[in-house]
């Protein structure tokens, strides 16, 4: 008999977070597929108190407590994540893959001797079994998997299921202690913006705007103009809240002393050896459309470039509408019509 | 200061520009003509490599270890080029590269290599390598190796390290583009490296010719790691199938393309 826990953590708002509900959506269904009872196993500072909020129907809910257990570390992430694995008995470990849990769940399934399998896009239960579905190779193929290894920890990509509807249920909640917490040799200081001029990373954001390196190359005129090109960007993404990406030879400028765009950084990145992110539209800009930098647009689901080049990678089946034009030209237009 | 240790974990992956499918083989899901394939150190593993190289030049003392795992042939084609950027020493691993291999056979193959290094001092170990590798992709090799060292101070997806003594101040990447900072109070440590900030150094041929001459003893010495899918079933393996209609779009005025997009832009 399967026992499904899900395992998560309160936010520094002290709040869920939504990729966290998404995943207890996910845990929800796979217990009522499996005939499993669910366990809910909490990590934060006041864990106990956000348990009701995740609306989710458990048979028990488990939570690790205290100031120490409010920061993002590792070694207090395992020890806790660990301590809430034995205690709930789970044969099936279920997570959103935040930043926290993706980094600490891997040395705990080692701990308990269990196996991991993360960025999961899909999960099925058929006879009584679990398998899961993954990409390799960056999104390049797709594969389906099962694991009879227990305890077998299934971290799910955000956007995979609707986020459990959020409740003031007022459940009780075991505490779980952490054996030999502590102390703690790494100190979380606290977080910064990427980039000094602010935000362009929305992961919620309906479109993705991707900028190539041909935003800084020599113009029709035989000159570059990457102030320009940083002013037509910045504008755009003001007007439209889209979500930032760029391709690698882009942000590989600044590390090769190229002229760059200001607010663009290694964290925007899409692609091979960059993100993967998920929004419902892309405009690719000035981009060729090569096949490591699309294989980040797999989870992009309406895709629009521009590039003066009518046979860039785009045009051979990568997106749905090509536009042969000048960027610059083109979007100091759309900027006019955003107003 | 007594140095950094720093170990560094780096496999091979096609080179990138390869088109790739997949065939399943006697030992489960693998890349056709996968022998033939070009690699290239797994991208983020080199970036880590560059980080620890910099670092080491930066703290006297210090040394470099390169841990990697592949076709010993294979591993010797890459190191070819891979010698020519850096200083540090290999230790090789002869077993599969592919991305179906378990990633807890790997953990422990690479965990015991790094055991059996003379010479290493523990408590100076910074144990490096990438974020998730361009094959597996899955982000979680370097924590199991950590685990597996006993490594309780982890990190994943660093961009910036900077050291005062022996504390690291470091950078994490987390949601929303933003950076988690953290301190910790010494080695040992494992920093699982995404970009970082280093561009990637030029080809010396000198530091290559130098390098080659620990290199090929040491894949001489490579054990033979036999590797497989470990507990993991595979059922379909396959190559997405999604090759749009693209309407390509000449001749249209930057006005009316701008009037397209922002409608477009508003749609749904």
């Amino acid at each position: 008999m399967e026992r499904v826990l899900l395992l998560a953590h309160v936010e520094s708002s002290g709040e869920i977070g939504k990729t966290t509900r998404e995943a207890a959506q996910g845990a929800a269904e796979i217990a009522r597929g499996l005939g499993a009872e669910l366990v809910v196993g909490l990590i934060g500072a006041r864990a106990e108190t956000q348990a009701g909020t995740l609306g989710v129907d458990a048979a028990a809910f488990l939570a690790v407590s205290g100031d120490e257990f409010d920061e993002a570390r590792y070694a207090s992430d395992a020890a806790a994540s660990t301590a809430l694995v034995k205690a709930s008995e789970a044969t099936v470990v279920i997570a959103g893959a935040t930043s926290r849990l993706s980094r600490a769940l891997p040395g705990v399934a080692q701990r308990v001797d269990g196996r991991i399998t993360t960025h999961v896009t899909g999960a099925e239960v058929d006879g009584g079994q679990l398998s899961i579905e993954r990409w390799y190779y960056r999104q390049r193929m797709k594969a389906t998997l099962t694991s009879p290894r227990r305890p077998w920890f299934v971290i799910f990509a955000p956007g995979i299921y609707g986020p459990a509807p959020a409740s003031d249920e007022a459940v009780t909640c075991r505490a779980i202690g952490v054996p030999a917490a502590g102390p703690w040799r790494t100190r979380v200081i606290g977080e910064d913006a990427g980039s000094s001029e602010g935000q362009t990373i929305r992961p919620d954001a309906t479109l993705l705007f991707v900028a190539g390196a041909g935003w800084t190359k020599k113009q029709g005129d035989g000159a570059s103009h990457v102030p320009e090109a940083a002013e037509l960007i910045r504008g755009f993404l003001d007007r439209s809240q889209a979500s930032l990406g760029s391709s690698k030879s882009l942000v590989d400028q600044s590390s090769e002393g190229g002229d760059v765009i200001p607010f663009m950084t290694h964290l925007n990145q899409v692609g091979q050896t960059g993100a993967t992110p998920r929004h419902p539209k892309g405009l690719s800009t000035c981009c060729h459309g090569e096949e490591p930098h699309v294989v980040g647009w797999r989870f992009v689901t309406e895709r629009r470039a521009v590039n003066l080049d009518a046979n860039c990678g785009w045009a051979r089946g990568k997106a749905d509408v090509v536009y042969v034009a000048d960027a610059f030209e083109v979007m100091k237009r759309v900027n006019e019509l955003l107003g | 200061m007594a140095g950094f240790h720093i170990v560094v974990c780096g496999g091979m992956v096609p080179d990138p520009l390869q088109s790739l499918e997949p065939v399943v083989g006697p030992d489960g899901p693998a890349l056709k003509n996968e022998a033939m394939l070009p690699m290239v150190l797994d991208p983020w593993a080199a970036h880590s490599l560059y980080e620890a190289a910099h670092l080491a030049a930066h703290a006297p003392g210090s040394k470099v270890w390169l841990v990697s795992l592949g076709p010993k042939a294979r591993l010797q084609q890459l190191m070819m080029s891979i010698a020519q950027k850096v200083s540090f020493e290999l230790v090789a691993l002869d077993g599969a590269a592919g991305g179906f291999s378990d990633a807890y056979e790997i953990a422990r193959a690479l965990a015991e290599a790094i055991e059996g290094i003379p010479d290493l001092d523990r408590t100076r170990l910074l144990l490096f390598g990438g974020c998730a590798s361009a094959a597996r992709d899955a982000g979680v090799t370097m924590s199991m190796v950590a685990e597996r060292l006993g490594l309780t101070e982890q990190f994943l997806g660093v961009d910036m390290l900077e050291t005062d003594g022996d504390r690291l101040r470091i950078k994490e990447r987390v949601e929303g583009g933003r950076y988690r900072i953290s301190e910790c109070d010494a080695p040992p440590a494992m920093l699982a490296w995404a970009t970082g900030t280093l561009p990637i150094p030029p080809n010396n041929p000198q530091l290559g010719m130098q390098n080659m001459r620990s290199i090929m003893p040491a894949l001489a010495r490579a054990k033979s790691i036999p590797l497989g899918s470990g507990d993991v079933a595979f059922g379909a393996v396959e190559r997405p199938v999604q090759r749009r209609e693209t309407r390509v779009v000449k001749d249209m005025p930057p006005e009316d393309i701008a009037r397209e997009i922002v409608a477009w832009m508003r749609e749904g």
